[in-house]
């Protein structure tokens, strides 16, 4: 079949169309919006059966989607940003609920300052809201993971609802090529949602998220979603089985790139772990022994497959592109307590906080990390977090400064 | 225009379709009020409920209903019924379901969760023109947290947050007309208290499609300070001091469908509550008092009879 263009946005609208979503909430917030536009126009124009609702909020979307799966339905929402942040209530309420859907995340840093570029720290603020979370490196990944989303969510060993992120920007605007499916072979591997008992119908009546007294039955049903979550480590790895055998196309719940033989590896997620690759392969060529790792699952967390692959490495170098005020990087965090008291652990982790609100990374960042990274192998010190910047930047955020200084000044102000 | 069968006490259905031992307070008028809407509503319904005292009427295992519930958050529930309804339509439509599969979608909430944190859900709801009944049993205050003052908290009263020696400063806020000026289908305030007249609303509210309202004042003990034995009567006041007047916004025009004649003086309904006692002792604070009741004589005038 011959690959078509698409940007990322719209490779999601695809997924949703050829997963035959019977019901969207929406809610527009940039960089997700094309998604709504494009399900809309397509609904609209009758090339998918469905109905498209617009809420007057995200708040008000997420619970529209979660009663509406709770009622049987097959259902597919978008957000970014503020608007998975403004819906967080409701985040944490409708996974409780058990009715699975697909969530898009398209991810956008958060206020404050306000900025409508990309990092992680929007998505990775529902992490333990009992959400699965896949993370998309490319355009194709974010169709193909949106079609196995609704497979794994809807496993009755799971039953939990998902997000599929994509960064905004560097994936939701980017042309890549992308193989669509035929909708004949997605129906094949994807059947039609059978929602068992979670439903609402005049003859079989049904009581759902109701209220609990007591620690007991509080803790057995957050634990049962929990233990849920884990069998999704299994359910993923079945469904990526099949997904293969359907479609020609693997994905791993962690992918390990030029792994098997690396003394140092990367790891991050998203669109720029596909620059980390490119930096990888440049290292290699230098005869640096550089490995990638790029978590596509991270709830659940894969937790025994990264100690596995990363087994024996002499370090690994966490780039977030996220920041825990007050503590520092997230994944650098998930990881050290992944890998601790693990035979053949990694002694080494070292953190760089890179990528907020759209800030590059450069091959040479990449290239400074693996040297320092190395360094700290070497000599068993480990550096203290760092945040990628370059003088030129400071510069220039001090050029801004100076221009707000001269502004007040010039406004009569002290 | 929707017919009503219910015309005296001797109409109203006893089925008594709605369990018992629900952990509500004795004497709790909005309970009083849900038992009789639900005897008239029926099983075929699915509650979504907003964060409030009701939420504990379903606690894990027990419900006191026959038919569905879903408990969402306190602003939300509009939003909740919005998906229940779409996703029933839904399969309708795919016919996925029959007819008889379908279900009454309402909405269930406090004062609180319908005149703040859920407004602007609600407002969105009937802006899309929603079919749904949305039930708002009004304690006039935020009773599940312990009777702070919200929205429809009344001039003076006294509330875990106005405790001041003039109670509430702010105004009741009108309900009836930010949904009427929303030109829904059907507007009400009843009262458990008057019961022909509640089954006589929700007979009309579940005959008509769209977006739907019925408050119900709901008299209650802890909050408003009274013993629970006095509910009734104390709703009956409301009626008859026309402190809680009784319409309905239907075909676009506002009805009263009980017009108190004559008249109670207001304080009649005050004084049985301890919300209102500083307006009796240590001595009467007759501005006040004089305050509350002109604003229900400028109701009532304001009123084409
Ligand atoms: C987002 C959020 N904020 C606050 C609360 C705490 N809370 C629970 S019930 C309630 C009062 C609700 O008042 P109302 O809607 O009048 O219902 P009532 O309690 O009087 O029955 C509050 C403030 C909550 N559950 N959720
Ligand atoms: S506090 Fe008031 S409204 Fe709440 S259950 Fe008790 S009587 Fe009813
Ligand atoms: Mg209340």
């Amino acid at each position: 079949m011959q690959p078509k263009l698409l940007t990322g946005n719209a490779a999601a609208a695809w997924g949703a169309r050829l997963a035959r979503v019977d019901y969207v909430p929406a809610f527009p917030i940039t960089p997700q919006t094309e998604i709504i536009e494009t399900l809309g126009r397509w609904i609209e124009g009758g090339q998918m059966p469905g109905r498209m609702v617009t809420l007057e909020s995200e708040h008000s979307m997420i619970t529209a989607a979660g009663a509406a799966a709770a009622t049987g339905v097959r259902v597919f929402t978008a957000t970014s940003s503020q608007g998975l942040l403004y819906g967080m209530e409701m985040i944490y309420t409708v996974a409780g609920w058990r009715a699975p859907f697909v969530l898009i995340n398209v991810s956008r840093g958060l206020a404050s300052p306000i900025t409508l570029e990309p990092d992680h720290n929007d998505v990775l603020a529902a992490r333990d809201s009992g959400f699965l979370q896949i993370h998309c490196a490319t355009c194709q990944e974010v169709l193909d993971s949106v079609i196995m989303a609704y497979r794994i969510a809807e496993d009755p060993r799971v039953r939990l609802p998902i997000i599929v992120n994509l960064d905004g920007f560097y994936l939701s605007f980017t042309r890549e090529p992308v193989e669509i499916p035929e909708p004949k072979s997605v129906a094949d591997f994807l059947p039609a949602y059978d929602p068992e008992s979670t439903r609402f119908r005049a003859s079989s009546p049904n009581s759902q998220a109701v209220a609990v007294l007591g620690g007991a039955p509080y803790s057995y049903f957050r634990y049962e979603s929990h233990l849920a979550s884990l069998n999704a480590l299994d359910v993923h790895a079945e469904v990526a089985g099949a997904f293969a055998q359907q479609f020609g196309r693997h994905y791993e719940a962690v992918e390990a790139y030029r792994c098997e033989d690396a003394e140092i590896v990367f790891l991050m997620i998203g669109s720029f772990a596909t620059k980390a690759k490119a930096a990888v392969d440049r290292l290699r060529d230098a005869g640096e022994p550089v490995g990638l790792v790029r978590p596509r699952l991270l709830r659940p967390l894969p937790a025994k497959e990264l100690a596995q692959i990363l087994a024996g490495k002499q370090a690994v170098a966490v780039i977030d592109q996220n920041i825990s005020v007050g503590m520092g990087g997230m994944l650098h965090a998930e990881l050290a307590s992944a890998l601790y008291g693990k035979a053949n652990a990694p002694p080494i982790l070292t953190s760089f906080i890179g990528g907020l609100g759209g800030r590059d990374i450069s091959p040479e960042e990449f290239y400074e990390i693996a040297a320092i990274t190395r360094k700290a192998a070497q000599s068993g010190v480990i550096p203290p977090a760092r945040l990628l910047y370059t003088q030129e930047e400071y510069r220039e955020v001090q050029k801004l400064q100076a221009i707000a200084h001269a502004e007040r000044h010039e406004m009569g102000a002290e | 225009m929707a017919k009503t069968l219910i015309r005296r006490m001797k109409d109203l259905p006893s089925t008594h379709l709605f369990g018992s031992g629900t952990p509500m307070c004795a004497g709790c008028g909005g309970l009083e009020s849900l038992h009789q809407i639900y005897e008239i509503l029926g099983p075929r319904t699915v509650f979504v409920n907003a964060a409030g005292c009701m939420t504990l009427l379903a606690i894990y295992p027990f419900t006191p209903f026959r038919g569905s519930w879903l408990y969402t958050a306190m602003a939300s529930a509009p939003a909740g019924a919005q998906g229940i309804r779409d996703a029933l339509d839904i399969l309708l439509a795919q016919q996925r379901i029959g007819a008889d599969e379908d279900l009454n979608v309402v909405v269930l909430t406090g004062d609180g969760s319908a005149n703040g944190m859920g407004l602007s859900a609600t407002s969105a709801a009937m802006e899309r023109g929603l079919d749904f009944l949305y039930i708002c049993y009004d304690n006039e205050g935020y009773g599940n947290t312990g009777q702070q003052f919200s929205a429809a908290t009344p001039h003076g009263a006294r509330t875990a947050t106005s405790t001041g020696p003039h109670g509430f400063g702010g105004n009741k806020k009108d309900l009836f007309s930010i949904w009427a000026a929303h030109k829904p289908a059907y507007v009400a305030t009843a009262i458990g208290a008057e019961p022909v007249d509640l089954a006589r609303k929700v007979e009309t509210a579940k005959q008509l499609k769209g977006p739907r309202l019925i408050i119900t004042l709901a008299p209650c003990p802890p909050g408003w300070d009274f013993d629970p034995r006095d509910a009734a009567d104390i709703g009956k006041l409301a009626v008859k001091t026309g402190i809680w007047p009784l319409k309905e916004y239907i075909d676009g025009k506002v009805v009263h469908s009980k017009i108190p004649h004559p008249r109670l003086p207001v304080e009649e309904y005050l004084k049985t509550q301890g919300r209102f006692n500083h307006l009796f002792q240590p001595q009467r604070d007759e501005a006040l008092l004089a305050e509350i009741q002109d604003s229900v004589d400028r109701y009532w005038d304001g009123i084409a009879v």
